[in-house]
């Protein structure tokens, strides 16, 4: 073709990127020894080797050292090793390392981009305007953080060696997220990238031996599976760190429950895209080739859910099709491929597989008449519409490039449809006009609502999902919260309930019998199963019988809980009002608790006396601190405002402890209502009756039906029940070991949020048992972008 | 394909050929076959659908769009002749002189040095700029000096740049540049009447101009950098296609703000959205600050990525500009050579 031709044609054309560097450094690399630990390149000791291809062509790259537990041991002792000395260097120490990280991958980061262009296959434009400088930003921001930590983290320390595993859709950018706040808290750190996309983490290794990464600070292992099982098993490990399927998070959740280990799960998604009639069609266009045509669809918070308002639907589809007809799909090192290959032959068969299934179950799936190239692993940008919320495509994460579509008729409905899934990490939300936008941006349940806009990302705002899309959060302040452990005040070990005699005794027999009920949905009402619990007092004798709460009464008290809108929604000032009153009415009866107290523990009148009043202050100041523990604004470098806002968790199972038994439910339950949270508590199960008196003052005190539930019974039974139960957002239990292991344990179903004492108590009687530590368990952290300009 | 690529790619074209106008030079270029807008009546209807234009997407759009596109060798050496080919070549200043003009219209006639037309291998093909752009009384200049060379004059006419004389003076310009010979007219509008919403009156005025124009295609300047939101650009950009608009255009260049990616983008979006509801193509024109090579590749990507190839063609699209030219020689210079180039090893205009 001359040049007549071409000016012509006026078509782009090849504009290869050179990738004679990577191919040279490439070259120069001994990938049997890419086991990077405690600063050493070591050979797996099983000898054994796994290989990384190109996806776009299939060709093998590289053969690489595969762990097994032996060289995770070896990883964890060399981390373990580094700590004492990282964990105690200065923040500003600290900060001169992740700066030098940062300013060198800037050197370098050419070839990070076309290392992981080769290795990922997502387009040159992506890695390079998008991975590589987030990437950049992650550690130059964190470098900040390092040298505040004292300041802005006060009574916190790093939570020590860390476990990281990331993905293979983001390989460097989930390496920075998960390596720089680790290394600002002052952890240490075992990474295991994932088996397709090991090359930019050895080229990250490599910058950290230029700088001046203490040796062990940082430890790469490359693996598949064993490795990772190790990783997540090693006892030698405090926190683990995972972004991946939310299968393999809730095997994690299982096999780290009763370990101890903090955790955060970053999983996946299917989320919602929502232009409401109001919305610059265009821009929403535009911002779904941002969605869900960004790394081939291949990315846990791509907009796969496209819900848009019956009247303009037609003319966004038309408007989609047009666009998606220009995407170019082709060499993922071509600077103008819009799409790449997908990672891998077994990814591009399941996602062909749920294309399939999806058209069989009614979607019309819609392609652009594109060729694709001859080889490698390619998808064409694929359209699906008429997708009911029961098809495969609307429920099932595709991570590809597949967009599922249906329509709503009102905000509501539009609501109701982003919320119909089991995930819960990302929304966009389309309209012009910001009092809608900020109007629905709250009600969505996900991690992140970007208004007008999709897949922006900062390291100052944090990242992560609400429900089975996983908990803690990347990023920013609460991201650093994910790598500290707060130092609260430990109790006793907590020895599992036994079963002692019942007592038969009355202790006094004058009084008129009195019937303690459950208290559910805002009414006393007997237990289901009909059954009592005798509770004795200190001196054995018979003080009274509660409820026997059984999984039906948790079943009832959990509907009433999720079913009462008045406490979430309330007014954080109204709520705040609401616990000072039954602060005030608490204390109108302190004599009859504190006798009650000694009644049933033994404890002295003045140390009864103590609790009682503790409570009340306690009380007083979770509702002073109602409508003080905000969120923030960021300002990312965008025109953009980025609202953390602090949304409660939701339905919160609370399982008090025995020792000091309204004390200690009242230190658990005033945090979570003050947050918005709706309760069923499970109170102590030697002295319930402090808890059922408890309810009579609550009745008076103005407290929606249904904030407060109330079930007696056995503790480990009940805690059991409500970890398995789906419809219950967050679960505190302060029980013994075994039974908080197993709440860890069973709580996979929805991934609901764990806090458990590990088989401890706190001391409730401390001023540390209070405060900030607990109204952050009792908070979802939202971040909702709102980028601006007119 | 130069004379067959006339229907738009997006959607079914409901464009209806009409008979070749006549440009006041005789060379007219074989493929003007663009269906004439005739406009259509004030629909604010319409207009209230396509005001929702949100800054940031737009400014996030180009911003990316720059990235994901890139022009490379012979294809980069095509492009930037096809600049060329869509540039009103334009002098607009105070201190014009007819001298002065005929030595635009002979940097028009003569674009390209002799040795860079022979290395490219496209002396089988004319490739000039479109036309050339002059005030009024320059015209009678530039239709002689460019008179057989395929080059349209256009004059701005109507007190440009602020367009605030009589509207009945402003029309008298227009006829006399077209007595003239010009045959195409840029106007500016009063942007005072976008401020005031007072579309009616920016309509009727426009109404008036197209019919002033007579055969002489009309664009319309909207003076986007004066009128301080993309909403407004739209709302602006609609009102002059209905009332008749065969070009919309940017900025007279002296603007504080000339012609960014942004309001092009909103604009090129209205002619999309123009088309869609009337099947009129209607043409763009983005001038003043355009002055590199690698600028002009910018704006050629945002046509062909939103709107299509019509939009490639100089009745369809063009530049206005005035120091592009020396800069496009300069890296054509250097694709021959591999040597970068000097100003002054070209000739000036």
């Amino acid at each position: 073709m001359n040049i007549l031709d071409r000016y012509h044609a006026m078509e782009y054309g090849p504009a290869p990127e050179a990738r004679n560097e990577a191919d040279a450094w490439l070259a120069a690399r001994d990938f049997g020894k890419a086991l990077f630990i405690g600063g050493d390149w070591k050979a797996a000791s099983g000898g054994k080797t796994f290989e990384t291809s190109e996806p776009s062509s299939g060709k093998l790259l590289a053969k690489i050292s595969d762990a097994n537990a032996v060289d995770i041991d070896a990883a964890v002792a060399a981390a373990t090793k580094a700590l004492p000395k990282w964990s105690a260097a200065s923040g500003y120490q600290r900060a001169k390392v992740l700066y030098a990280i940062g300013r060198a991958m800037q050197r370098h980061q050419r070839l990070f981009a076309v290392l992981e262009t080769i290795d990922n296959g997502k387009p040159i434009r992506e890695s390079r305007d998008i991975d590589v400088p987030l990437a950049i930003r992650h550690f130059i921001h964190h470098a900040g953080w390092a040298q505040a930590l004292d300041k802005d983290f006060p009574g916190h320390k790093g939570v020590g060696v860390v476990g990281q595993i990331i993905p293979w859709n983001f390989p460097l950018l989930m390496l920075a997220w998960k390596i720089a706040p680790a290394l600002a808290a002052g952890c240490t750190v075992v990474l295991k990238p994932a088996e397709f996309t090991p090359l930019t983490s050895i080229l990250f290794a490599e910058i950290c031996e230029r700088a001046g990464v203490p040796k062990g600070v940082v430890n790469i292992v490359q693996g598949g599976p064993e490795a990772g099982g190790a990783i997540v098993n090693h006892p030698g490990i405090q926190k683990i760190a995972f972004t991946g399927s939310s299968e393999v998070g809730k095997i994690i959740r299982k096999a780290t429950a009763g370990s101890g280990k903090k955790l955060s799960l970053e999983l996946g998604g299917k989320s919602a895209f929502i232009v409401f009639e109001d919305a610059d069609l265009d821009s929403a266009v535009e911002g779904l080739v941002d969605g869900i045509w960004f790394n081939q669809g291949q990315v846990c918070c791509a907009g796969s859910r496209l819900l848009v308002q019956e009247g303009i639907a037609d003319a966004l589809i038309a408007k989609v099709k047009t666009r998606m007809s220009r995407l170019r799909v082709g060499s993922p090192l071509d600077k103008n491929t819009d799409i790449g290959p997908l990672v891998d032959a077994t990814q591009l068969e399941r996602v062909k597989g749920l294309v399939a299934e999806g058209a069989r179950q009614g979607a019309v799936c819609w392609q652009p008449d594109a060729a694709l190239p001859s080889s490698g692993y390619y998808h064409l940008p694929t359209l699906a519409t008429g997708v009911s919320p029961a098809n495969i495509l609307a429920q099932e994460e595709v991570f590809g490039p597949v967009l599922a579509t249906m329509t709503f008729r009102n905000t509501e409905e539009a609501i109701e449809l982003a919320n119909n899934t089991r995930y819960g990490l990302a929304a966009s939300v389309w309209s012009e006009n910001v009092n809608l936008a900020l109007h629905v941006a709250p009600q969505l349940k996900a991690g992140v609502v970007w208004v007008n806009g999709t897949n922006m990302f900062d390291a100052a705002c944090g990242f992560g999902g609400y429900r089975e899309s996983g908990f803690g959060r990347e990023g920013g302040r609460e991201g650093m919260f994910e790598y500290l452990a707060a130092k609260l005040p430990l109790g006793q070990i907590i020895k599992p309930a036994t079963t002692s005699a019942q007592p038969v005794e009355q202790a006094d027999g004058s009084a008129i019998d009195r019937t303690a009920k459950l208290f559910i949905g805002g009414k006393q009402v007997r237990p289901d199963g009909n059954y009592s619990l005798a509770v004795a007092t200190a001196k054995g004798k018979l003080a009274g019988e509660v409820g026997l709460g059984s999984r039906k009464d948790i079943r009832d008290a959990v509907s009433a809980a999720r079913a009462c809108r008045g406490w979430p929604e309330a007014t954080a000032y109204n709520r705040s009002q609401v616990l000072y009153y039954l602060a005030e009415n608490l204390s109108g009866r302190a004599a009859e608790f504190a006798a009650r107290l000694t009644e049933l523990t033994g404890a002295s009148a003045k140390a009864a006396r103590e609790e009682v009043e503790q409570s009340i202050e306690r009380l007083f100041l979770y509702a002073g601190l109602a409508d003080k523990f905000e969120g923030r604004v960021h300002q990312p470098p965008a025109r953009a405002v980025t609202l953390a806002l602090h949304e409660p968790v939701g339905v919160v199972g609370i399982v008090a402890p025995d020792s000091s038994p309204l004390l200690g439910l009242i230190s658990l339950v005033a945090p979570a209502l003050a947050m918005g949270n709706t309760v069923v508590a499970v109170p102590s199960e030697r002295y319930p009756l402090l808890a059922t008196d408890l309810y009579q003052v609550i009745e008076y005190s103005d407290v929606p039906s249904g904030a407060i539930n109330i079930v007696t019974g056995r503790s480990a039974e009940l805690a059991g029940v409500l970890a398995k139960h789906d419809d219950v957002d967050g679960l505190w239990v302060f029980a013994d070991a075994e039974t908080c292991a197993q709440a860890e344990a069973e709580s996979i179903g929805n991934l609901k949020r764990i806090w458990s004492g590990n088989g401890r108590g706190l001391d409730w009687a401390s001023d540390e048992a209070a405060g900030d530590a607990f109204l952050r368990r009792a908070v979802e952290v939202k971040n909702v972008w709102v980028p601006y300009g007119d | 394909m130069s004379s067959t690529i006339r229907e738009a790619d997006i959607g079914s074209s409901k464009v209806t050929p009409l008979p070749a106008r006549a440009a006041a030079n005789t060379a007219v270029p074989p493929d003007h076959r663009i269906a004439r807008n005739p406009g259509m009546k004030l629909d604010l209807g319409f207009m209230e659908s396509v005001r929702s234009v949100n800054r940031s997407a737009l400014e996030r759009r180009v911003a990316s769009l720059t990235k994901r596109r890139s022009i490379k060798a012979d294809n980069q050496a095509a492009w930037l002749l096809r600049a060329v080919a869509c540039m009103d070549l334009t002098t607009l200043n105070s201190n014009d002189t007819e001298e002065r003009v005929r030595r635009l219209c002979a940097k028009a006639i003569n674009p390209f040095r002799r040795d860079i037309v022979e290395g490219l291998g496209i002396s089988g093909e004319t490739i000039r700029p479109a036309a050339v752009c002059v005030y009024h009384p320059f015209v009678t200049t530039a239709v002689d000096a460019v008179r057989g060379a395929g080059i349209h004059v256009a004059a701005v006419s109507t007190a440009f740049p602020h367009g605030l004389a009589p509207l009945s003076t402003r029309l008298q310009e227009i006829e006399a540049s077209v007595r003239d010979g010009a045959d195409e007219i840029d106007v500016v509008i009063p942007r005072g009447l976008v401020f005031g919403a007072k579309w009616r009156e920016l309509y009727n005025e426009i109404v008036s101009m197209r019919a002033a124009c007579g055969d002489a295609h009309l664009k319309v300047i909207l003076g986007t950098g004066d009128l301080a939101t993309l909403r407004n650009v739209m709302l602006a950009s609609m009102v002059a296609m209905m009332a008749g608009a065969d070009f919309i255009k940017t900025s007279t260049g002296k603007e504080s703000v000339n012609a960014t990616l942004p309001v092009g983008l909103a604009m090129v979006r209205a002619i999309r959205a123009y088309f869609e509801e009337t099947g009129y193509l209607i043409g763009f024109k983005p001038a003043g600050g355009i002055s590199t090579a690698k600028a002009s590749l910018d704006w050629l990507v945002l046509m062909k990525e939103e709107l299509g190839r019509p939009w490639l063609e100089p009745d369809l699209f063009r530049f206005g500009a005035s120091s592009l030219l020396t800069d496009i020689e300069r890296q054509l210079e250097h694709h021959l050579t591999g040597h970068y180039s000097a100003n002054h090893r070209h000739a000036m205009a």
